[in-house]
């Protein structure tokens, strides 16, 4: 079964009949978070329908994103495309002026193979507005990765600008920048300790960015940029030999870029998630920039104080994670620091080099908590995992809404895993998010014991 | 290639999955790329289902581009076969599985040879066809290849039941108060002394169909889904049927007026008469109609609406307006064009202009342009209503969560007729109450306004803190700053920077 007493983690691959969200749902919180931006879709009706539906009140709220629904005569080539694509940018252009319209490749543009990367460059010196391409299909890509082929996107440009545009950026910079405070502007720059800039990638809400900010202060240590910036315009600079370093787990493909075309140097740490995340996190920057931490151990103590009342829920409670959003390997690590039991980490894809310091911060975990490892398995088939679960009776099973109710309605706890990835969870702070949205189910249903409803 | 931001009816998979998983022990499988099955996760929410939603993917992936299926979804199909032992298997193919041009024909065929459940292709153009046209055609296939299938067993029930019968078509999950509407029928039909013989394709099983033949006479509720086979009922076996919506009093009492006309051709076994009479003096007794109060403050007589939806919600809801309301409607329109004339007919006589689009900035710009008192729409009205401040009742999918009310709330029949009267009139007293409400609230806020900075004033937010402060949502960034403002108070501390800030906001977090 899925448990067993060895000290390594196994992976187990299934059949990859799962469910999850198709990656261009990535769009849904990047448009938000780049101001400037517009995302075009390419795609089908099957795409607007599933953005309109998943995307929820937010398609109301006039987003910034559109879809380039492509037709019959579309999919026979008797249209072209490229005019096709100059005349919708256009338009968008001049309704919305955006500093950048980023094309979403789909399921779709990759099959009838319109060459999107070819006409990007030529449409762009047209229409004066720079073309992004990123292929979020469906075909290769699950959920959370959408917005991995975006930023891999972007760090392409960042690469390319280092090497082309590189002094009349930093002039332009500058000027855009001009009387504007930065993010860290607060920041005393000479009590700063002098160590190679560092980077750090992931789309992350303003708030969390701060909070991170102040963390890294609090060690000496500056932010030289963030990818994705809040304007499109105010793209990091990459330096050769710089740091970067990734607070989501399912950016592999970006690292990738950054390391071989950006020529950084990966900081490979666990992620900021849960306290002892954060604190593995903020170390591992540290060690790599040459900084001693300072006040970290007594930071992580008194985080875990501040959760006891949630930790103390919890404790012993099992727990299955079905997978869909790569997030699962962090959030398993932290719940089995607080106590909890996790019979399984389901897992779309497990990029074991990018996540190596995460594996083993768990395997660790795992070990001075005397939990036994949870089996790690990869591209799950949801059917033989809803066996295992009504064999295994978890007290929680973290899970999709398409199994959701179904699993409620057979006396099995339930949390919506897509909520991890709109709620704030990075950092020291948000810790406390995480542990309320587990913990909810299991209160309500906990109240509604008494009644005797549980098995249908 | 189109620029699309919103659509109403959705791609035409969601059509036949609606249809395929509304019936009992029916299975489909997708032939589409990961992520592709969100069908699963609107019926688990929407519907609130207990069950797991009986469709699974065979997934596209690069393997399968580079080269093509293979034994992938014949083993997909009989591996549900054994898993599930369905009735029936339908395969469906996505807008993107299909310009693959595989040949999926030969796959159901070669996987209904192993399996005991049957397997159809759902034969429908996903480039040509929407959700709706999709589900009507879905279902026509999946009757006619049963009562095939029956005739060629020689198991067909051509005889007719010995009481007057009735095959209720058309009901489906995922459809806009579907299950109230099948409910309030049930008890119309009982009411009648008529029986029914199949409610189709929601609670039915496939192997019930071979009875489909058995009822004096077809209904189809909804225009969008059931004509096709209704018409095909009436070509192969005769069978005559009922297209009329009964929504609304006018529409109801003619659909049972014609119910009578059709089956007294055959035998003279019932009287509507008492049932009509009966029922109409109940509801208007009941009614605002005849209230005082009503008929003086918020009467909507000669008031301005703009009715936009499905054809049958549309066409229904812009006769009740004005023949049994005497509202105006600016405005009837549908985004069922592919079937523009039906509905053209319907509501000629009945509004100003005529809007058949699938353009919600269409409807959107008439709407800012017409300010009407109420509008009568979607949810995408709905929201174009908020925004010009006009209240909005919603009468046809695209649906929400809240358009799956747990209470009774059919949209056909009387109890329908008294449910759409609270609708209407509550969207038009809305619109009054409001406007009264905003005139008094500004005299209040002046008053808050002072309160809250009397407290203020020994203690300092310094710019960026402030700027910080802006940036939680405005519902709850007063509770926060009280809270944290408490809180330094208590601690002695005068000046609120970010660090503060955040370090307060850190204790506060939980409450």
């Amino acid at each position: 079964m899925t448990i067993t007493n060895s000290t390594e983690i196994s992976f187990e691959c299934e059949t990859g009949n799962y469910h999850t969200f198709c990656p261009i749902s990535c769009v849904a919180w990047l448009y938000q978070k780049i101001e400037d931006s517009f995302f075009l879709v390419i795609g089908t009706k099957t795409c607007g329908y599933f953005l309109q539906n998943s995307m929820g009140v937010m398609i109301f709220s006039e987003p910034r994103y559109a879809m380039a629904e492509l037709e019959e005569a579309d999919i026979s080539a008797q249209l072209k495309d490229y005019e096709e694509l100059k005349r919708l940018c256009l338009k968008i252009k001049k309704d919305r002026n955006p500093s950048v319209i980023f094309w979403i490749g789909t399921c779709t543009t990759e099959i009838i193979k319109m060459d999107l990367e070819g006409m990007a460059p030529k449409l762009e010196s047209e229409i004066d507005i720079p073309i992004v391409v990123a292929r979020a299909n469906g075909l290769d890509y699950a959920f959370t990765q959408g917005e991995d082929t975006v930023l891999a996107a972007i760090a392409q440009r960042c690469c390319e600008k280092i090497t082309n545009l590189k002094e009349n950026y930093n002039i332009f910079y500058s000027f855009i920048n001009f009387g504007k405070k930065k993010i860290n502007a607060s920041v005393d720059e000479q009590k700063q300790v002098n160590h190679s800039p560092l980077i750090l990638f992931g789309s992350l809400p303003e708030p969390i960015i701060r909070q991170l900010t102040l963390e890294l202060k609090k060690q000496q240590i500056k932010i030289s940029g963030w990818l994705p910036s809040k304007r499109y315009i105010e793209l990091p600079i990459l330096k050769e030999g710089g740091f970067v370093c990734s607070v989501h787990p399912y950016l592999s493909r970006t690292a990738t870029v950054l390391i071989r075309k950006g020529k950084c140097k990966l900081i490979n740490a666990p992620f900021p998630i849960g306290p002892d995340g954060t604190k593995a996190w903020i170390e591992k920057i540290c060690s790599a920039l040459d900084v001693t931490p300072i006040g970290l151990d007594e930071r992580e103590k008194q985080i875990w104080e501040s959760l006891e009342e949630y930790t103390q829920l919890i404790k012993g409670k099992t727990v299955f994670f079905m997978g869909d959003n790569l997030l699962e390997t962090s959030l398993a690590r932290f719940l089995i620091r607080c106590g909890m039991i996790v019979y399984e980490i389901g897992i779309p894809y497990m990029d074991k080099r990018f996540q190596a310091a995460e594996l083993a911060l768990l395997q660790k975990t795992c070990l001075e908590t005397g939990v036994p490892i949870p089996t790690i398995v990869e591209k799950p088939d949801n059917h033989n995992q809803i066996n295992r679960i009504m064999e295994l009776r978890p007290d929680l099973v973290i899970t999709g809404m398409a199994h959701a109710n179904p699993l409620e309605a057979r006396g099995i706890n339930t949390k919506w895993s897509v909520e991890f990835i709109f709620e704030q969870i990075h950092g020291f702070v948000n810790a406390k998010n995480i542990l309320k949205l587990i913990t909810r189910p299991l209160l309500r249903n906990q109240k509604l014991k008494a009644l005797g409803w549980q098995n249908f | 290639m189109k620029l699309a931001y919103w659509m109403y009816a959705g791609p035409a998979h969601i059509g036949t999955l609606r249809i395929v998983s509304s019936f009992k022990n029916v299975h489909a499988i997708m032939h589409a790329p990961l992520g592709d099955d969100y069908f699963n996760v609107m019926r688990s929410m929407l519907e609130r289902e207990r069950n797991f939603t009986p469709v699974t993917t065979s997934v596209v992936d690069r393997h399968v581009l580079a080269r093509g299926s293979q034994d992938k979804i014949v083993n997909n199909i009989n591996r549900k076969d054994k898993e599930e032992t369905p009735d029936l298997i339908v395969l469906t193919p996505t807008c993107t599985s299909s310009i693959l041009q595989e040949d999926l024909e030969n796959f159901v065929e070669r996987a209904s040879m192993e399996s005991t459940a049957d397997v159809l292709l759902a034969d429908v153009n996903h480039y040509r066809v929407n959700e709706l046209e999709a589900a009507d055609r879905t279902l026509e296939q999946i009757v006619r290849f049963y009562l095939e299938k029956a005739k060629k067993e020689n198991q067909l029930c051509l005889e007719k039941t010995e009481k007057p019968s009735v095959n209720i078509i058309g009901i489906t999950n995922l459809g806009f108060h579907h299950q109230h509407d099948c409910r309030e029928l049930k008890k119309l039909f009982a009411d009648l002394d008529i029986q029914i013989n199949v409610i189709m394709p929601e609670t039915a099983a496939v192997t019930d169909l071979k009875y489909l033949t058995r009822a004096w006479f077809n209904i189809i509720p909804y225009r969008e889904i059931g004509l096709l086979t209704a018409q095909y009922l009436k070509k192969e076996y005769g069978m005559s049927y009922i297209d009329i919506n009964p929504i609304g009093l006018i529409e109801t009492v003619r659909f049972l007026t014609t119910i009578q006309k059709c089956l007294n051709q055959s035998i003279n076994c019932i009287e509507s008469k008492d049932l009509v009479l009966n029922n109409i003096q109940i509801f208007l007794k009941n009614t605002w109609f005849n209230n005082d109060y009503n008929k003086q403050i918020c009467n909507p007589i000669g008031k301005k609406t703009i009715v936009f939806g499905s054809s049958t919600h549309a066409a229904s809801l812009t006769k009740i307006l004005t023949k049994e309301m005497g509202i105006h409607v600016l405005c009837s329109g549908t985004y069922c064009v592919y079937d523009k004339d039906w509905f053209f007919e319907q509501v000629l006589h009945f509004c100003n202009k005529i809007l058949i689009t699938e353009d919600h900035t269409k409807i959107g710009d008439f709407i800012a342009k017409s300010e009407p008192n109420a509008i009568l729409g979607t949810q995408m009205e709905r929201h174009l209503g908020k925004r010009l401040n006009i209240p909005c009742g919603v009468i046809s999918a695209p649906v929400h969560i809240q358009n799956f009310p747990l209470s009774y709330k059919p949209f056909i029949g009387f109890e329908g007729i008294k449910h759409i009267c609270d609708l209407i009139y509550n969207c038009f007293t809305f619109g009054i109450s409001h406007s009264l409400l905003s005139i008094f609230e500004q005299k209040q806020i002046n008053t808050t306004k002072i309160n809250q900075i009397n407290e203020n004033i020994d203690l300092i937010w310094d710019i960026e803190a402030q700027n910080e402060l802006k940036k939680i949502p405005g519902f709850v960034r007063g509770r926060i700053q009280r809270n944290i403002e408490i809180l330094a108070r208590e601690k002695n501390i005068n000046l609120i920077n970010v660090e503060v800030l955040y370090a307060l906001k850190e204790i506060v977090a939980d409450n």
